[in-house]
């Protein structure tokens, strides 16, 4: 339903886009481009949600939403001159490749189009500021706090990881271990590696509740190892004693919230992703702001980001998904 | 006889099995209790139904490699029935389940017996083609618990005399493959078309198509264990048991069926699957640092190998006495 109804917008746009060329639309106003991995994935399509809201709450903000049909930078590149040939004012693109897109995106940015990337960047000469969903120390936190919020009176832990040599989580748990002693009476017992396989992970889970009979919380930084932890604590009769939590999707999440098995988890929220983005590029556009590094820059109702010496930013915490919003969100990705 | 049957290899492997859980119970206690062995015996039935499966293929000198990719396939069809249609009664899922699993065993059985390839080429190839299918037809997504009827998700666990049926099912296995492959024809023809293909042709058996057979119940136990396994984790994706076909093989290995094919019992392969399943789930609760846990499934298959070999070696006759000195 949502997907048409994208669908539809983006062919009304770009239509009228290439009917009035760039001299007769209404000039005044500003017209950014979202321009997304592919169309018709419910992920980019929530984040245009937001860009809409954003530009709704910014007033004459025109935004089209648009992207290949497939997941490949040529395409993401043919969409990008287009948009050039348009002279929009701003492009905000969730790239297929770091590299590939740097020449288009330079040329669009001597023309004087403000380019951003966000979500999966692109390299720092492809882009004047790139958002990133969360940062490392803001992941390694969120999912300590989602393990501890639920127990008040402190309680034993443990970290279910992907492999041993995922970079990604082996990050996060080392920035959460830094923040440990912002939660007293949380304790981590141990951690165990689910290698990403739902077999292992459910066999992994299994050992720590075996190990650790007292154990209150399984945190796991990983979508396959939350889903199959869950799982597990269903499966052994333990909803309610041992809370699962951690990483993981709306919708491969739903039925443990549903369950009780978590009580909460986190991921980015795509729609204030969509909204930041479109308050960056707005912003630069405008010239309220300007891309350089300790730039302050005001993302509207989700807050302020300061860009770092690559002129790169996170958003906020992840966002944590618990039974009053898993309907929502469950459908969209 | 009583010699012989002490030091046959499954009577050493009984005696492996024990000496493994008495030294998982030095360091983690509640692991040899009757509940919690119950509990490996379950986790380790879809191991035990494609080990049985394999073993078949291996016997007629043949190896499927492509039993993980056959179940993660079935399996994402079967969750996708589901999805279609909750409404369909379990048994016609089970039903899909063995049929496609046995369809895409005997793809693997016709060009191993009509074109004639090797079979572990052919077996890669539809390895890579199962995986491949999977994604054009699930996109990539996954089918989430949520999405599953509770039917679907209830029947491996139902316990029945206080084993669920995923247990059940396997045990049911291990004596219906026991009878057919010790009192049958086809049973006793797999070895032979393994064991001597030449001698088997001269007894009028017909070798490719007894591969076929092979293949055929290769797939569809592993099609079987596809259901099995989507509804035990409660999730299907592309790249579900990814790399099972190797503990597969190994659990077979493990049971001494000969790789060289003709030699091998449903005893072992059960006897193997268990073996490698009492390692798999304990090494979580041994508390042992995850970077050696893979070190230590690996040295237990080697040893197992070493094992196998010393005792199925032949000794040649010597002819020349010079060349004995020589060596």
């Amino acid at each position: 339903m949502q997907r048409r109804t994208f669908t539809k917008l983006t062919a009304g746009l770009s239509l009228a886009a290439s009917l009035f060329g760039t001299t007769a639309m209404a000039q005044d106003d500003m017209r950014i481009a979202i321009v997304v991995k592919a169309l018709g994935i419910g992920f980019f399509e929530a984040a245009a949600e937001g860009a809409e809201e954003a530009a709704a709450e910014l007033g004459g903000v025109e935004i089209i939403y648009t992207g290949p049909t497939d997941t490949t930078a040529e395409g993401q590149i043919e969409v990008i001159n287009a948009l050039i040939a348009q002279n929009v004012d701003a492009i905000a693109v969730s790239a297929n490749d770091t590299d590939a897109l740097v020449p288009t995106l330079k040329r669009a940015m001597q023309r004087g189009i403000t380019v951003i990337s966000w979500d999966s960047g692109v390299a720092e000469d492809g882009r004047q500021v790139h958002l990133n969903p969360s940062s490392n120390a803001l992941i390694g936190n969120m999912i300590i706090k989602l393990a501890a919020d639920h127990l008040p009176d402190g309680g034993d832990v443990a970290v279910l990881s992907a492999t041993t040599t995922s970079t990604n989580q082996n990050i996060w748990i080392e920035e959460m271990n830094k923040v440990m002693g912002n939660y007293p009476g949380i304790n981590v017992v141990g951690t165990v590696y689910g290698d990403d396989l739902a077999d292992k992970s459910y066999r992994e889970a299994q050992g720590l509740m075996q190990s650790y009979p007292d154990l209150d919380a399984i945190i796991a930084p990983t979508s396959v190892g939350i889903v199959a932890a869950a799982q597990a604590v269903a499966d052994a009769g333990k909803i309610g004693e041992v809370n699962v939590t951690g990483l993981g999707l709306p919708s491969e999440m739903a039925g443990a919230i549903e369950s009780g098995a978590s009580q909460s988890f986190a991921i980015w929220n795509p729609i204030d992703l969509g909204y930041s983005a479109t308050m960056i590029a707005h912003a630069l556009a405008s010239g309220a702001a300007t891309a350089e590094p300790g730039a302050e820059i005001s993302i509207g109702r989700v807050g302020t980001i300061t860009l770092d010496e690559t002129n790169s930013a996170a958003m906020a915490d992840p966002f944590v998904y618990d039974a009053s919003n898993i309907e929502q969100f469950k459908s969209i990705f | 006889m009583l010699k012989r049957l002490i030091t046959s290899r499954e009577a050493l492997l009984v005696g492996a099995i024990g000496l493994l859980l008495i030294l998982i119970s030095t360091r983690f206690s509640g692991f040899a209790a009757p509940s919690n062995l119950a509990n490996v015996f379950n986790d380790t039935s879809p191991l035990i139904l494609l080990a049985i499966g394999q073993m078949i293929v291996i016997l007629t000198k043949c190896i499927d490699l492509s039993v993980a990719a056959n179940l993660a396939l079935t399996g994402m069809v079967v969750s996708m029935v589901n999805v279609a249609m909750p409404g369909l009664p379990i048994i016609f899922i089970v039903a899909i389940a063995i049929g496609l699993g046995a369809l895409l065993g005997m793809f693997n059985g016709i060009l191993v017996w009509k074109l004639q390839i090797p079979p572990i080429v052919v077996t890669l190839g539809t390895m890579t083609i199962f995986r491949g299918i999977i994604f054009l037809l699930s996109d990539g997504k996954w089918v989430n618990s949520h999405e599953m009827s509770p039917a679907f998700k209830a029947f491996p666990r139902a316990e029945i005399l206080g084993l669920p049926v995923l247990s059940w099912i396997a045990i049911f296995a291990v004596i219906v493959f026991g009878i057919v492959m010790t009192r049958t024809t086809l049973g006793r023809a797999f070895y032979a078309a393994g064991g001597n293909p030449h001698a088997a042709t001269y007894a009028g058996i017909n070798v490719g198509k007894t591969q076929f057979w092979a293949f055929t119940i290769s797939g569809a136990l592993a099609g079987l264990t596809g259901y099995l396994w989507v509804s035990r984790f409660a999730v299907a994706y592309v790249d579900i048991a990814s790399g099972f076909e190797l503990d597969v093989v190994a659990a077979c290995v493990i049971g001494g069926v000969s790789i060289m094919g003709g030699i091998g019992t449903v005893a072992g392969a059960l006897l193997g699957a268990l073996f490698l399943g009492i390692i798999k789930n304990a090494l979580p609760v041994v508390d042992i640092s995850p970077f050696w846990q893979l070190a230590i499934s690996g040295g237990a298959i080697i040893i197992a190998v070493i094992l196998n070999a010393q005792a199925n070696r032949k000794k040649g006759r010597i002819i020349l006495k010079q060349a004995e000195q020589a060596s």
